[in-house]
């Protein structure tokens, strides 16, 4: 069964989106994903709760984030009218606060006082360290040795917030291994505690509760399209790494036939280096961290390390509603590789004023692209998940600065 | 071939509890997983759980996936894993292979279980592998003749206690604490609950794993379950001793001690 709706809009009773999703897990962890599931399913109905996590939208987070249009920056997509959705404007930076929010707030509910979470760039570290302080919850941020090094100003930004973070120095010491011990740590201490997931992968209800709250970004950006332009995009476009922006933004619009859905993948060093994050490019089906989806997997089923430069989207799985996208044509996804990411990430800067997080970067970079294929015309919507700050020390390294 | 039923059976029979020992194939080597599994055989494990090692063990502790990443290291694959199962199933041990789901999903699950039950492996053991999910390996290893086995938890409810022991032949493994695999101090005081409300869904034999370190925790646990199930401890004293022989040796005595535990 494919849910509720035409592409899987809603996952059935056993989180399924199609054949992805589901709940690949210890048995440990089942009765802590029911109770989950539970709350946040009489969350979601339940008036006070929507107009607290709405009220912490507006008054905390800075919602509505605005659309600007990027005239400049468009030259040199052959002239189609590029906008881009602000989440680099929201607090924090990315559009990660609007889960986390929403997800700390779930926690109250739970009656829990700690919460875990997972991180690769950081900025869902930060973003759970933020919400954690705000709701009075402490805070453990598991996060791959390699990952606090070339992100060291979140870790900093984590640790001033209070949050303790270790690093992990499993396997790739990237994001796929944060996952893993927090996912330890969950088991063990799931009483207290509950993991505030970061992505839209992971067990059911994960993929459905990250979707939920981070599709606040498509529901603005949908209307204050039709506000601007009178008319809705013809494609919008968005990085996938886990994929919650990409859903975030994406979500709103998959009943609008009409407007093409496009994600970008991280394509490292290209397909043909072997160095990349391309998992519904180039992975295949499989399951990874609790769920079934598109994977980076050897002929054994042994997980494949990806790489980016950018440790947002150096992430070998990917949420199982992008893997239904993909599968039912509602969505496309492409490779951009980390020059291709880098070149879109310095024009932003330079022709806008805008220095856009790299992750973001990989889906201006498909922007760039669409925009010639697609002609003067046509009107592309970006979402820019996230503002570079955190990503310096790799553009000073990148560009000799 | 010895199946679980007979060594139950058996261990029942002599009054006592059967012990389970576990090893990730591979490790300590390729080869001297057969000799190490056939050490612990020889020094009175009943049962011998053969890990299949995979990338992401997101149930392991620190122990279990520093061995498993070795073998990883080692280039085994799953074609090893079945010749591991081979030559510890010649040694007259019930030879089970410990799983997580993806490779053997991604191998096929039909073929998993015909390769498996061919190499006289007996049955699988898939911590993340959940009832819901499990239609399609538990059919497939119906049709080869092997077993499945399940994990109940201290937080299981009456109702997922008994869609896991409806998924379970050969046996039920009680997972005796809400943690990751190594040893601990203490065995957790939830196990022995555990048990008694598993027991109420089934009849078949209950087994204990999970932070049994010593041989009086396998006393201990040996007083209310069917069966003790070792893993960290063994691989601890093979990553601790200095050669392959010394760790064999050691893992011997760690076995003996136990033994004598489930007898007690």
């Amino acid at each position: 069964m494919a849910g509720n709706g035409a592409y899987g809009n809603d996952p059935d009773v056993h989180g399924k989106f199609g054949v992805f999703g589901g709940r690949f897990v210890p048995e440990a962890l089942i009765p802590a994903l029911d109770e989950v599931a539970a709350v946040y399913e009489k969350a979601k109905n339940d008036a006070q709760f929507i107009r607290e996590f709405d009220h912490l939208l507006r008054t905390y987070a800075g919602r509505p984030t605005t659309l600007t249009e990027v005239p400049r920056f468009a030259e040199q997509a052959g002239g189609a009218r590029i906008v881009l959705k602000r989440e680099d404007l929201t607090h924090t930076g990315a559009h990660k606060i609007n889960n986390v929010l929403g997800q700390a707030l779930l926690t109250k509910r739970l009656g829990k006082k700690r919460v875990i979470a997972e991180t690769g760039a950081g900025q869902h570290g930060v973003a759970t360290a933020t919400a954690a302080a705000l709701l009075g919850l402490e805070c453990v941020i598991y996060m791959g040795a390699v990952d606090c090094e070339r992100q060291a100003l979140n870790v900093a930004r984590m640790k001033l917030l209070g949050a303790e973070v270790v690093p992990v120095t499993n396997g790739s010491q990237t994001l796929k291994d944060a996952i893993n011990e927090a996912f330890r740590d969950w088991v063990t201490n799931v009483d207290t505690t509950h993991y505030l997931f970061g992505t839209v992968a992971g067990p059911h209800p994960f993929p459905e509760i990250v979707r939920d709250f981070a599709r606040i970004i498509g529901v603005e950006a949908r209307r204050q399209m039709l506000e601007l332009t009178g008319r809705l995009p013809d494609a919008v476009c968005a990085a996938v790494g886990g994929g919650s922006n990409a859903i975030g933004v994406f979500h709103a619009f998959i009943g609008d036939e009409n407007v093409a859905l496009h994600g970008y993948e991280a394509a490292g060093h290209g397909l043909d280096s072997g160095e990349h994050a391309l998992t519904l490019t180039a992975g295949s089906v499989g399951v990874l961290h609790g769920s079934r989806t598109y994977v980076l997997q050897d002929d054994e089923g042994q997980t494949i390390e990806s790489h980016s430069i950018s440790a947002g989207l150096d992430y070998p799985g990917v949420g199982p509603e992008h893997a239904w996208l993909k599968d039912s044509g509602r969505a496309t996804y492409h490779g951009v590789t980390d020059d291709e990411a880098m070149q879109a990430f310095s024009l932003l800067a330079r022709t806008e004023g805008i220095i856009p997080a790299i992750e973001s970067s990989h889906a201006l970079a498909g922007a760039l692209v669409l925009g010639r294929e697609l002609g003067p015309e046509a009107t592309i919507l970006v979402n820019l998940s996230g503002r570079g700050d955190k990503d310096m020390g790799t553009a000073m390294k990148y560009f000799n600065l | 071939m010895t199946t679980l039923q007979t060594v139950f059976a058996k261990a029942k029979a002599d009054n006592r509890a059967a012990l389970v020992g576990y090893l990730p194939a591979g490790f300590p080597s390729k080869g001297g997983d057969v000799a190490a599994a056939a050490a612990l055989v020889e020094a009175g494990c009943d049962v011998i759980e053969i890990g299949l090692p995979y990338s992401d063990p997101l149930m392991d502790g620190p122990t279990i996936q520093d061995a498993v990443h070795r073998s990883l290291l080692n280039g085994t694959r799953i074609a090893d894993v079945m010749r591991t199962v081979e030559g510890v199933a010649a040694t007259g041990a019930a030879t089970l292979v410990m799983t997580y789901w993806n490779p053997v999903d991604r191998y096929g699950a039909e073929r998993f279980a015909r390769d498996l039950a061919n190499a006289g492996g007996v049955g699988t053991i898939t911590p993340d592998l959940t009832p819901e999910e499990s239609e399609p390996w538990r059919a497939a290893s119906a049709a080869a003749g092997i077993d499945t086995v399940f994990l109940v938890a201290p937080s299981s409810t009456e109702e997922r206690i008994k869609a896991v022991v409806d998924c379970c032949t050969g046996f039920v493994y009680a997972a005796s604490l809400m943690g990751v695999t190594g040893a601990r101090e203490t065995v957790n005081v939830a196990a022995e609950g555990l048990v008694k409300r598993t027991r109420a869904h089934t009849d078949l034999p209950v087994c204990v794993g999970l932070g049994v370190g010593t041989g009086a925790q396998a006393a201990e646990v040996a007083g209310y379950a069917d069966g003790v199930i070792v893993g960290s401890a063994f691989i601890r004293r093979l990553l601790d001793a200095p050669d392959e022989a010394a760790g064999r040796e050691s893992c011997a005595a760690l076995a003996r001690d136990m033994a004598t535990g489930v007898r007690r």
